[in-house]
């Protein structure tokens, strides 16, 4: 009853093309953003942040730059683990290299690295689509993947091109508790996910939904397709480098190149398919399902085994997990092709319509 | 130069095996235009399934046939629980459903049969040939050439059975056009089930011929991807392609590997290998540029 | 008719185009001028469609010259075109089916945007001034087409008739010089055809556009067109008014076939 729209009156075209137009919505986003920047950090454990809340915003990030380029442009990438390992070592060797680099900056830098990497890896989607693509951009996460680990510089000289990054550390204040990292990743985030929204609901995006639905009459329309397809390239590898800098400096602390691997890449698209391809909003639900999942059947497997009298070893769970996951992916791609974010939106008009049912 | 076509040899008789795999996909995406990611996956399983029956003690002969029994349900399973479910979806829905596919048998797999290394014994060893050997001083391994050869003679067997059986002749027509072969009442379903089950005898030869010189692994995948390259090079449809592709990765990333490190060692100091990783990507990546059909490939048109 | 058909504006000389070995056309001249509503017709697998596609570029003749608006090309491309303010729209419905009719709308207004990707990310200032404006003008072609109930929604989920009317939005929107429109009736009943020819006309009329229409049906060919040109096996076989297209005999045998 209380989600309703009745009596908002849209009387100019800015009204209408708020990101959130029903008021309903706007005061829901302001809890959720209060609750996160202020009873989160207040009552939150180190658990919770370091193992769920920290990684879950990593990853959303991540999810939503493969979203970018594959829910909205239309192209599909097997290798967002590579761009993220880009961006954790960009941001790195940005630290390391130059006296007094701010840690902003070189994430900023780490991101423009992980886009010029990305259209470099993005210039055969020109000629090529679909499962070309998709077989193309493996290309990137093995090539990638093997030059930080064969070429020394790269991670300053260190064993098996293992990195330990330094202490984030901005005008002088220190993120060494997870609750300021936390509230710096969460910033982060936010605010790239706001511009992202901003994106995809303007020209840019709408060029890049054109080109994914029909690309003949996009370019009849006078789209570029190379540009706008390597805009969609670039973009999306700046938010998997940014997220690969976070992933690096705020929250494991040291990495290594076989960390990024292609089950890594998987586990970010399964997230926007779970998710939903081609929403903001969905990448951050997928994100928290396909984190959430190994948790619960670590909780859930050994007490049905108990239940059951049954022998579950470690290695039983991980298989169960794959098998997990694989379900889930050919479950929504069969039930709910858009995922979570379009079963919110369903939810949400039902809400708005009840109690009548029409 | 005799090292140079010892290792050209050797790449070539281990490409034959990624054709063997890329054949499984070119199969299924012929008939479905299913782009079967998940074919690595299958690869590994079969493999397994294999060994899991001859510990179970089968000779090879009956573990064989059981393994492809169980393959034979796998396809089945996945036209009737999956593929079936999405016939409207794009062809990118079904190839993402596919990875999820890959991901299950990835992890039944070792469920059902357990995930230790195996060694799998099929009766062939990992040895020079020693008249080769004697007369021209090269290590041609006679496990490579008697697998390369069997894998020859099964992509003999399959272009006859399609070429001349009825239900090949039906498969052909399905790949060409599905609403005009089911208008002329061919039975869609049960050509897509029996085409996974064919797809899952491939896979069952490629696992036991990599298994039995690698050892069965999970590692197999991984082998198993080096097939989409291969697919690339050849183009999707077709099978002369997968062979020819196949026969040029495998050339060329052993050739790289050889190759190429000692040059970049010397430039930039430091070990360079492992470059047969990413070298057949790469590649392909490369090729896609100047062909983008791939060798085989048929050209496309955008009609408007 | 209040109309003034003016000067030639685009001008076809000796195009021919194959595909492969196969030719699609042959040697075809013709042009069309400012104002006016041109039609070309011909038997399926005349070479309607590739006619089009050679005007804005999607296809390029082997031989051949295109001059727009005084430009002389050996060929378009399909940039080109949309920046000389060419707009079309397709035989099979080529809408963006996971966009809304707005957004497809403003899709088709996309080359005359200004604002980069970072003024889009950063949204308040130039990039919400523009998107206004320009939602603006094609709320306007939102009311001209009668289609206000629906801008909301995803074209896919539109029934066929509804969106060949946001197709020819989206082609409005881009405030086009020239149109052309690949079968705009095809598959409608009598009421949307009178519709959508009701809608041509006032394009026509009210925009001034000039109009390049492929369709079959020959009543509505006929009423709306002020010259036609026949296509038949890639050839011209006939070019004039409906009246002259009409009664020439080698018209006649390409559509009923010919004695032999």
């Amino acid at each position: 009853m209380i989600y309703r729209e009745t009596g908002q009156f849209k009387t100019s075209y800015a009204a209408d093309q708020q990101i959130f137009p029903i008021r309903q919505d706007r005061i829901g986003i302001a809890i959720l953003l209060a609750f996160a920047f202020v009873v989160v950090p207040l009552t939150a454990g180190n658990y919770w942040f370091n193992a769920i809340l920290i990684p879950f915003l990593i990853f959303s990030l991540a999810a939503l730059g493969l979203n970018i380029l594959t829910g909205y442009a239309g192209q599909l990438s097997l290798g967002s683990a590579a761009f993220m390992a880009v961006g954790a070592y960009a941001a790195y060797n940005f630290q390391v290299r130059i006296e007094g680099m701010p840690v902003l900056l070189s994430f900023i830098l780490a991101g423009l690295t992980a886009a010029g990497v990305g259209i470099l890896f993005g210039l055969p989607s020109l000629r090529i689509k679909g499962f070309y693509l998709a077989v193309a951009t493996l290309a990137a996460q093995f090539f990638i993947v093997w030059c930080l680990t064969k070429f020394p510089y790269l991670s300053n000289y260190s064993a098996s091109g293992v990195i330990s990054v330094p202490n984030v550390e901005i005008l002088g204040y220190t993120f060494d508790t997870p609750q300021s990292r936390y509230l710096l990743v969460l910033s982060i985030v936010s605010l790239m996910a706001l511009l992202a929204k901003n994106m995809v609901r303007s020209s840019t995006g709408r060029a890049w939904m054109a080109v994914r639905d029909m690309d003949v009459a996009a370019e009849v329309i006078g789209i570029r397709l190379m540009r706008t397809k390597l805009l969609a390239f670039a973009i999306s590898s700046f938010y998997c480098g940014v997220a690969g800098a976070l992933y690096a400096f705020c929250y494991l602390g040291s990495v290594e190149p076989d960390g990024f691997s292609l089950d890594l890449s998987f586990k970010i698209l399964f997230m926007i398919i779970v998710g939903g391809v081609g929403s903001i909003l969905g990448s951050f639900l997928g994100a928290a399902f396909i984190l959430l999942v190994p948790i619960f059947l670590d909780i859930v497997l050994p007490w049905l085994s108990e239940l059951l009298h049954l022998p579950v070893d470690s290695a039983t769970v991980s298989h169960m997990q794959l098998m997990v996951f694989g379900e889930l992916i050919m479950f929504f791609l069969i039930v709910e092709p858009h995922g979570l974010a379009r079963l919110w939106q369903i939810g949400k008009e039902k809400l708005r319509l009840w109690p009548f049912p029409h | 130069m005799q090292f140079f076509l010892e290792v050209l040899i050797g790449g070539l008789l281990s490409g034959v095996m990624y054709s063997l795999v890329a054949l499984g996909f070119v199969l299924i995406f012929k008939a479905s235009g299913v782009f079967n990611f998940a074919q690595g996956a299958m690869v590994f399983f079969a493999a397994l399934s294999l060994v899991g029956c001859m510990e179970k003690g089968a000779p090879l002969w009956l573990a064989f046939i059981l393994a492809f029994g169980i393959m034979t349900l796998l396809g089945i399973a996945t036209e009737k629980f999956v593929l079936r479910k999405m016939v409207n979806q794009p062809p990118i829905s079904l190839f993402m459903a596919t990875i999820g596919l890959a991901f299950f048998i990835e992890g039944l797999a070792p469920l059902l049969w357990g995930n230790a290394v195996r060694r799998l014994d099929i009766g062939l060893v990992d040895e020079p040939i020693p008249w080769i050997l004697e007369h021209w001083n090269m290590v041609i391994s006679k496990f490579d050439l008697v697998a390369a050869g069997l894998a020859l003679a099964l992509v003999a067997v399959l272009a006859l059975f399609f070429q001349y059986t009825r239900v090949g002749r039906a498969l052909r027509a399905v790949a060409d056009d599905h609403q005009a072969a089911l208008s002329i009442g061919i039975p869609l379903q049960h050509i897509w089930a029996l085409v996974w089950a064919v797809a899952g005898f491939v896979a069952l030869v490629a696992g036991m011929l990599w298994g039995a010189r690698n050892g069965v692994q999970f590692a197999l995948t991984f082998t198993a991807l080096k097939a989409l390259p291969v697919l690339i090079l050849g183009g999707f449809t077709s099978v002369p392609g997968a062979i020819v592709g196949g026969l040029i990765i495998g050339g060329t990333e052993k050739l790289a590997e050889i190759y190429i490190p000692p040059v970049m060692s010397g430039i930039f100091g430091g070990n360079f290998g492992g470059i047969e990783g990413w070298f057949p990507y790469v590649m392909a990546l490369l090729f896609l540029l100047v062909r983008p059909e791939g060798l085989f490939g048929e050209k496309h048109i955008d009609r408007v | 008719m209040a109309r003034k058909i003016g000067e030639v504006i685009l001008d076809l000389r000796h195009i021919s185009l194959s595909f492969g070995g196969v030719k699609a056309l042959t040697d075809i001249s013709f042009d069309v001028r400012e104002h006016e509503i041109r039609a070309i017709i011909g038997p399926n697998g005349a070479g309607k469609s590739s006619m089009l596609n050679v005007i804005n570029g999607v296809y390029r003749p082997q031989q051949g010259e295109i001059i727009f608006q005084g430009e002389h090309r050996k060929d378009m491309d399909t940039h080109a075109a949309a920046a000389a303010g060419i707009a079309r729209t397709f035989q099979n419905i080529a809408l963006f089916k996971g966009m809304t009719v707005l957004d497809n709308l403003m899709t088709g207004r996309n080359l005359k945007m200004r604002c980069n990707f970072l003024q889009h990310a950063l949204w308040w200032g130039p990039a919400q001034r523009e998107e206004l404006e320009h939602r603006r003008k094609v709320e306007e072609i939102i009311d001209f087409l009668e289609i206000e109930h629906i801008r909301k929604t995803p074209v896919g989920r539109l029934p066929y008739g509804l969106q060949k009317r946001v197709e020819l939005g989206r082609a409005l929107a881009a405030e086009p010089k020239m149109l052309l429109l690949d079968e705009p009736m095809a598959g409608m009943n009598v009421e949307e055809k009178q519709d959508m020819c009701r809608f041509i006309l006032d394009v026509n009329d009210q925009f001034g556009t000039t109009i390049v229409l492929i369709e079959h049906d020959m009543g509505v060919v006929m009423d709306i067109s002020d010259r036609v040109v026949v296509l038949d096996y890639g050839r011209k076989i006939a070019d004039g008014t409906p009246d002259e297209v009409k009664n020439d005999p080698e018209v006649i045998a390409a559509y009923l076939g010919t004695q032999h």
